[in-house]
């Protein structure tokens, strides 16, 4: 017997199809479909989502699941109970695992321990290079035939121009989007929060925003060299946001994406040394802030993207040069988003939920991020107005890296369906 | 019967005191020193207790003032280095300090390589912490001492233009004094290369100027820093030979100022660097005096964060 599913009277949210009105939502086996007729009506596990917003699943093309070789950190089964709980169906995860995805072996692994225990979706991405040294290609066919959906050394930006060019050249051969960590690391030895009035006061080692606009820049002038798509992880800067506007304006095949913290707070917010606060590319000053919040408006910035980088407490809990770089953050990207974006009256609902669903899908090529008729059921419902304090305790992630701790966001995701089973209810992860 | 108020257990840094905050540690440290000029040295408000000057990075000046500002106290003093300690095997600074409050240490003392330590160590423990120079941040007791000093030499600081010259970049010593001397009504100009005196310090009230004849002709007093060689990457200025050329402190230079200002150093000085003996031992080089004002400016701060801790009278030499 066929499982139905009939969502009701919710406020129906599907950007990619331009649909935003009160109604119903039909899945039948896991698929999306157009109607019922009664008697499956009948039959159906009816859920009543009237005050709510029912929207495709949430995607993020930019996490960090530890695993295999960091699972004190995350693990795939935390991880992606974590990002249920955040709404999110479909995640793409950096290669930046211990071993590193640079060969077939590791990525099928990975996609083993996702079948055996993950809820969601989790979709592995590849190493641009032999161990992430920026030195040698990785075999980018085999990874691809392994199931990567895209390349990048995330963390560790290739330096050398001339393997970056044949990395992308290369890449674009099988259709793969290159992500790129931009960061010029012969500007940013020892450095650990933005270069400016606060790394000055605070007597820290700055670090420039050209790191970051420099490597833009060259991603630009190479995917014009190329053809190859290039993607710039989570941008800081404005400079950065200028380039890719005026690269894009001239049909360049570059796109960007921007973080939920780089959009909410400022390097003012390291004025105590907290390394909740403490991440990679730093925190901004509040015209960067605002020039990536432009850039999400007239789309120079495609999509959110969270770049969830657990750590321990330990690892956290010390001297502000020591403590490493990353925040986590998929449990609350969304009230985050909505808080910075369409409470912030920046935006509509339906253009933040766009951001974090089918734009970012697009990018990588995914089939997700809508409530289109066949597609698979991948449901986020949602209040946007519910208020709830970021409180640790309920965490499902591993880590409590978190800045939003103790903040009171707008925002709460009600329940979470993947192929129309229902894996997170509010509350619980069911799966 | 003094009449002081101080409420702060911890010294982190400048920042977040006021100018009257300032000034009680003047008031006390004056009447530490009235004291040691009549010879009586030793006073006993911290008979008993046990301070522990955790220095997890070489010093010599703070590190020895430190200790005879203790001891001067009454207080059993225990040093501590990096080497020595613990923290080459991994401990972390948390519980290297909390083992210390275990031993019942009453005060730690701690100087460290990474900016911002001391603010994370106030919070991990309970007993008063203060901060002996952390990274490139703060050195609270030495632009207080420097500040001391000046106003001995020069009385009301309101309005007095101080020169800071050389290395402000990674120095501590020049973001405190910075500050401090700004809550004291004086008006502060930093000067040297462009790479090591950034723009960006107008953020925190000063001038920056790299042109030396400019920043030296109307100061009242000229601070110098020696150049930083631990904390810079190599490609900050060409060659110390050029810095000295450019920046140098000496005789025909030291002629631009005028007669009645002042020349200080917090040390260590690097003589024929960033200053030339002549100038260094000169009689208007006040370097020594702030070394000695170092004991007795140490020796208020100490005894003021105590008494907040104990919650008890803060009492001076008579």
């Amino acid at each position: 017997m066929s499982q139905k599913l009939w969502i009701q009277g919710g406020r129906v949210i599907d950007p990619a199809n331009q649909r935003d009105e009160i109604s119903d939502v039909f899945v039948i086996d896991g698929r999306i479909v157009e109607t019922m007729s009664e008697t499956q009506k009948s039959d159906a596990l009816k859920v009543d989502a009237s005050g709510l917003v029912v929207a495709p699943g949430l995607v993020d093309i930019h996490v960090h699941f530890r695993d295999p070789g960091q699972t004190h950190k995350e693990d795939i089964r935390s991880g992606s109970a974590a990002a249920a709980a955040g709404g999110f169906t479909t995640v793409v995860c950096m290669p930046n695992t211990s071993p590193v995805c640079d060969n077939a072996g590791t990525i099928q692994r990975i996609m083993d321990k996702v079948e055996r225990e993950s809820v969601i979706k989790v979709l592995p991405t590849g190493c641009l290079t032999i161990g992430m040294n920026g030195e040698h290609l990785a075999p980018t066919g085999q990874l691809k035939a392994a199931g990567v959906v895209a390349m990048t050394d995330d963390g560790k930006c290739v330096q050398s121009n001339e393997i970056m060019r044949r990395a992308v050249e290369y890449a674009k051969m099988f259709d793969l989007p290159i992500m790129d960590h931009c960061q010029d690391a012969s500007l940013t030895k020892g450095a650990v929060m933005n270069e400016g009035e606060w790394s000055l006061r605070l007597g820290l080692r700055g670090w420039p925003k050209a790191a970051e606009d420099i490597i833009v820049a060259r991603n630009v002038i190479l995917s014009e060299l190329t053809g190859a798509h290039i993607h710039m992880q989570h941008v800081s800067s404005a400079n950065s946001v200028d380039i890719l506007r005026r690269a894009i304006a001239r049909g360049i095949a570059v796109s960007g994406e921007a973080s939920p913290h780089h959009i909410e707070f400022t390097d003012a917010t390291l004025e105590d040394y907290d390394t909740g606060f403490k991440m990679n590319p730093p925190l901004r000053t509040d015209a960067d802030r605002e020039a990536l919040i432009e850039g999400l408006i007239d789309g120079t910035l495609a999509c959110i993207a969270t770049d969830h980088a657990p750590h321990t407490v330990t690892e956290k809990d010390q001297e502000f040069d020591y403590a490493p770089f990353g925040i986590i953050g998929l449990e609350n990207s969304l009230a985050s988003s909505l808080e910075t974006l369409y409470h912030g009256k920046r935006l509509s609902l339906s253009a933040v939920i766009a951001l974090m669903t089918h734009k970012g899908a697009e990018l990588c090529k995914l089939d997700a991020g809508t409530l289109s008729i066949g597609a698979a059921a991948d449901i986020c419902i949602f209040d946007p107005d519910e208020a709830w304090t970021v409180d640790p305790e309920n965490f499902f992630s591993k880590s409590r890296n978190c800045p939003w701790i103790g903040r009171t966001l707008r925002g709460k995701v009600k329940a979470t369906y993947v192929d129309g089973e229902a894996v997170f209810d509010g509350a619980h992860i069911l799966k | 019967m003094s009449h002081l108020t101080w409420n702060r257990k911890h010294l982190i840094g400048i920042e977040a005191l006021s100018r009257q905050e300032i000034e009680t540690i003047f008031t006390a440290a004056n009447a530490f020193k009235k004291a040691m000029e009549a010879d009586d040295k030793k006073q006993p408000y911290l008979a008993g207790r046990t301070i522990v000057n955790l220095f997890l990075e070489p010093s010599t000046r703070t590190r020895l003032a430190f200790e005879v500002a203790a001891s001067r106290l009454s207080a059993d003093t225990i040093t501590v280095t990096a080497d020595a300690s613990s923290l080459t095997k991994g401990e972390s600074l948390r519980d290297t300090a909390q083992n210390m409050a275990a031993l019942k240490a009453d005060m730690i003392i701690m100087r460290h390589p990474a900016s911002g330590a001391p603010n994370y160590l106030s919070k991990v423990i309970d007993i008063p912490v203060i901060n002996a120079g952390d990274g490139s941040h703060s050195h609270p007791t030495q632009a207080l001492l420097d500040a001391f000093t000046l106003i001995e030499k020069l009385g009301n600081l309101d309005g007095k233009k101080v020169t800071i010259l050389g290395d402000i970049l990674f120095s501590r010593v020049a973001r405190s004094n910075i500050i401090c001397l700004q809550k004291l009504g004086a008006k502060v100009t930093v000067a040297g290369p462009s790479t090591l005196v950034p723009k960006g310090f107008e953020s925190m009230g000063a001038t920056v100027s790299h042109d030396l004849r400019y920043a030296l002709e109307d100061a009242d007093a000229v601070m110098l820093l020696r150049i930083q060689h631990e904390r810079q990457s190599a490609t900050h200025f060409p060659s110390i030979g050029e810095y000295t050329s450019m920046f140098g402190l000496n005789k025909f230079r030291a002629a631009w100022l005028k007669p009645e200002a002042i020349i200080m150093h917090p040390g260590p000085i690097n003589r024929g660097v960033e200053i030339d003996s002549e100038v260094a031992d000169s009689s208007r080089s006040v370097i020594l005096r702030q070394v000695t004002n170092g004991i007795v400016v140490r020796m208020a701060v100490l005894h003021l964060c105590f008494c907040a801790h104990q919650k008890s009278q803060i009492q001076l030499p008579a």
